[in-house]
């Protein structure tokens, strides 16, 4: 059902009339998200300020059964906040304000609208850490984050961002306002309604607030790279350092497609005669990390690296990790279209996977860049292709297919961090089986019985 | 533009629409974003909408048109951009669709643009002849006479705004100042031209001065012709091509590019277009071929000094003075030149260079974007001043007129005791004490 005037009408009332988008040109660079060749318009765009303002119209959309779409920046990578069909795209990036640095309790209480760089500074300037470092950091919402439970580059020794969150402030479809958590570290009553809202995306109710939690800034970090005349030694230099019981903070790899593509955008002097590339970093007390970065060292050695270089100071290493976060979309400079996938397996099983993804570009004669986090199995194959060839976009497809079938046969998971959304909703009954599509369509519904919130996205 | 005519966007190459993936990376680098925090007003949401109209899911429309005109085209986006999106022929094919079309059309607008882009800015001499008059109102004290009459307060708000920002013209223009060749100073490592530019040479006609005499310290002879037309970026950047083609065509000719080793701009924004006179005339085979041989020896001052290697400027024992750089936009977005401003400037004995918050984000300037836009460019450049302050620099380095123009307004209208003046500028006076 189409939005109506009248119901545009009392959005304008609730947000203010300067707060809502109807335009054909206010309303098409709303019709995507992160995530390629996904395109869908959407009726309005609405800018809430206040949870209470979140509330008003949920309680609007809800009567009227509105379809809704909750939308931070918009960089997601499986369709999360595309437009449903006829939904009102509910947008909370101007909730940008963060409310309260306790450094007693190590937490940051924030509105969802404020961005995960903002996060990650406002706890620096306390002299504290907030791990969690998606790709996008310099502009994804932190309620984007959190409705998608993003990953990063630190997942390996940090955890992800659910590991960071210690409560949330939640608008339920009918506009009541739902508190769970709170600063205590031990908490065990009731059930954990945190935990089930943290990559909801968006399916639950529209998270307005979030409360984080900080760590101690670490001490020191050093940054080595290592490279590679094959992906295996790679891999086996992954498996040894993990084996020496190190964990680093960080575990990255790229193969020779995407290395070229960074290089080509950051020029931050990536060699470009390997196979594959190891980026490492290990944090922590000064002496543990001088220590832990010479074993790193002498493991890729023993493996035969072709070099390792280490960065000469903390500024050339965030220079590298921040190269690093740009892979996916430097692969773009190759091809128009780059459909990336996050498939993940038991870090024992990577290399293994890692050839099977070749093998299958291989057999469906299909360009693949891949790179990801090493050191906890997240693996980001990404097909090179151009969305106007269909014949290839239907190996695309297939390919996907097998990726994902051997992902589940090899215990692993279809995604790791990007969320199901509209991109992988297809292979999630497949990998979670029917008693937990169950237990998870019996919670939507008894949620959002009208189902307004998202809908379209992870299951029908 | 009739139906039947070619669309600008329709004719791009479609992988140049394409190759913008909608990550997002751009947004918070885009000075209209963080400002409005609507799509509409990032990069990736104005490629959606050129993409739209090469698609045909929409129609050109006024609001398309305005949204072209709200964006500086400082190019932020192309730096942050990892896929490599070429924003800058997408965003001049743009506009040049709005002007196609003539979207925009009103008597005042086309009245306006009749006489700069089209008329006062296609001929030197035409130029001159309006800086000598805006001179001798200002020189006689009439601008003092009339300020102090009240008469300003009869015209429109705007308009009073316009006359307070008018520059002080020159006494002496460039080819005054300068001879046509200048020998170099010692043996002669090469021989180069250097570009006047247009408001340039009627606002700053010193910083060609100050560039022809560091070019020639540093064994250069320095070829300078009077009369040199305009780059034709003005032209480029407000969708009028075919002009930015004739200016170029003409610019070969006044410098036949054969003749030199380097051709040299000390102008960020103009350089930025001046460096891709190939792409302009990509279509034209009397010059398609020395334009690209135009391209390769089209070098920024500051490029060309530290490539080449510069003689550093004695000591000259006097108080340090601490000195900032703001990136003009096409300087570093456009060209990439980032790094050789700050070595010209660190080489400089006396000065205390400190970094200045935010230096590559837009003053607000961006060619006549100050006058299109009076409201974004004055935030813009509160923001910028407001950074400026925090450096407690007495003096602002910046490479280019329009940027040059906009902070020595803005000091002045915050009542700051801060010194704007060209990297060159700085290097040249270095050279003159040192002696």
């Amino acid at each position: 059902m189409a939005l109506t005037e009248n119901i545009l009408r009392r959005v304008r009332e609730i947000v203010g009339r300067d707060h809502v988008l109807t335009s054909r040109e206010d309303l098409i660079p709303y019709s995507f998200d992160g995530t390629a060749a996904l395109q869908s318009l959407p009726d309005a765009v609405a800018f809430a300020r206040t949870t209470h303002e979140v509330a008003a119209v949920l309680r609007l959309a809800n009567e009227t059964g509105t379809p809704i779409v909750t939308r931070g920046s918009g960089t997601g990578l499986s369709g999360g906040s595309l437009p449903s069909p006829g939904a009102l795209i509910l947008c909370l990036a101007k909730m940008d304000r963060i409310i309260e640095v306790d450094a007693a309790n190590l937490t940051l209480l924030a509105e969802s609208g404020v961005t995960t760089v903002n996060i990650a500074d406002a706890a620096s300037a306390a002299g504290l850490f907030y791990p969690p470092d998606p790709g996008s950091m310099k502009i994804s919402t932190i309620g984007g984050n959190v409705a998608e439970n993003s990953g990063g580059l630190r997942g390996l020794k940090y955890g992800i961002t659910r590991n960071y969150v210690m409560g949330l402030e939640v608008v339920l479809p009918d506009g009541e306002v739902l508190w769970t958590g709170n600063k205590c570290v031990k908490d065990v009553a009731g059930y954990s309604l945190r935990d089930l809202f943290v990559g909801s995306e968006g399916t639950l109710g529209v998270i307005t607030r979030v409360l984080l939690k900080l760590l101690p800034r670490p001490a020191a970090k050093k940054t080595l790279v290592a490279t590679f005349d094959q992906m295996d030694k790679a891999a086996q230099t992954v498996s040894d350092i993990i084996a020496a019981k190190i964990i680093p903070c960080t575990l990255e790899f790229l193969d020779r497609t995407t290395i070229r593509c960074v290089e080509d955008f950051a020029k931050v002097g990536l060699p470009l005669d390997c196979e594959a590339l190891l980026l490492m970093e290990t944090d922590g007390h000064p002496a543990a990390v001088e220590e832990e970065a010479a074993q790193m060292e002498a493991c890729a050695r023993a493996n035969g690296a072709m070099d390792v270089r280490i960065a000469k100071d903390e500024a050339e290493g965030n220079r590298l990790a921040a190269a690093r976060r740009s892979a996916f979309s430097a692969l773009a400079r190759v091809a128009p279209t780059t459909i990336l996938e996050d498939a993940t397996v038991p870090r024992s099983e990577l290399a293994r996977m890692i050839r099977f993804v070749d093998q299958v570009a291989r057999k469906y004669r299909l360009r693949v860049g891949t790179f990801g986090h090493m050191g906890d199995g997240n693996l980001h194959p990404t097909f090179l292709t151009d969305e106007r060839n269909h014949a290839e976009m239907e190996r695309v497809h297939e390919a996907f297919k097998e990726i994902f079938d051997e992902a589940i046969r090899l215990g692993g998971t279809i995604t790791g961090e990007h969320g199901v959304g509209v991109a992988k909703k297809g292979f999630l009954p497949k990998f979670a089986g029917d008693a937990s599509m169950r237990v998870m369509r019996e919670l939507r519904r008894a949620l959002d019985p009208r189902g307004i919130l998202n809908p379209g996205k992870m299951f029908d | 533009m009739n139906a039947s005519e070619p669309s600008f966007l329709k004719g791009l190459d479609y992988s140049v629409v394409q190759q913008c993936m909608h990550c997002g990376m751009c947004l918070p680098t885009c000075p209209t974003y963080d400002a409005t925090k609507l799509e509409r007003h990032s990069p990736r949401g104005r490629i959606s909408l050129m993409r739209a109209i090469a698609d045909d899911r929409l129609e050109a429309s006024k609001t398309f048109a305005e949204e072209m005109y709200f964006c500086l085209g400082c190019l932020a986006c192309v730096t942050a951009c990892p896929a490599g999106v070429n924003y800058a022929e997408l965003f001049e094919n743009a506009r040049a669709e709005v002007e196609a079309r003539g979207l925009l059309d009103s008597p005042r607008r086309n009245a306006i643009r009749a006489f700069t882009v089209k008329w006062l800015f296609m001929d030197h001499r035409r130029l001159t002849a309006v800086g000598r008059a805006m001179r001798l109102y200002q020189e006689l004290g009439l601008q003092q006479v009339v300020r102090k009459s009240g008469v300003l307060n009869l015209l429109p708000r705007r308009l009073r705004e316009l006359e307070a920002m008018t520059p002080p013209v020159q006494s002496r223009f460039s080819n005054e100042l300068i001879a046509a060749v200048t020998p170099a100073i010692g043996v002669r490592r090469f021989t180069v031209a250097v570009l006047t530019g247009c408001a340039q040479d009627l606002i700053f006609s010193n910083v060609n001065l100050d560039t022809v005499e560091v070019l020639a310290r540093n064994g250069c002879e320095v070829h300078t012709p009077p009369d040199q037309p305009c780059c034709g970026s003005l032209h480029a950047h407000n969708g009028e091509w075919a002009l930015a083609q004739q200016l170029a065509r003409r610019m070969i000719d006044c410098l036949p590019p054969e003749k030199f080793d380097a051709i040299i701009s000390n102008a960020g924004g103009c350089g930025s277009h001046l460096k891709h006179y190939s792409k302009l005339l990509e279509k034209d085979p009397a010059y398609a071929e020395r334009a690209k041989i135009w391209d390769r020896k089209l070098k920024d001052i500051h490029e060309f000094i530290v490539g080449v290697g510069f003689q550093a400027p004695a000591a000259t024992g006097r108080p340090a003075v601490r000195v900032t750089y703001h990136e003009s936009c096409h300087l570093s977005h456009g060209q990439k030149i980032v790094n050789q401003p700050r070595q010209i400037l660190k080489s400089i004995p006396g000065l205390e260079c400190v970094e200045l918050p935010e230096a590559t984000w837009c003053c607000g300037s961006a060619g006549i974007y100050n006058l299109t836009q009076p409201e974004m460019a004055g935030q813009l450049l509160e923001r910028k001043i407001r950074n400026i302050r925090s450096t407690g620099a007495r003096v602002v380095a910046t490479a280019n007129p329009g940027c040059l123009l906009q902070l020595i307004n803005g000091c002045r209208d915050e009542g700051l005791e801060i010194r704007v003046a060209h990297p060159v500028t700085l290097l040249a006076e270095a050279y003159r004490d040192g002696k």
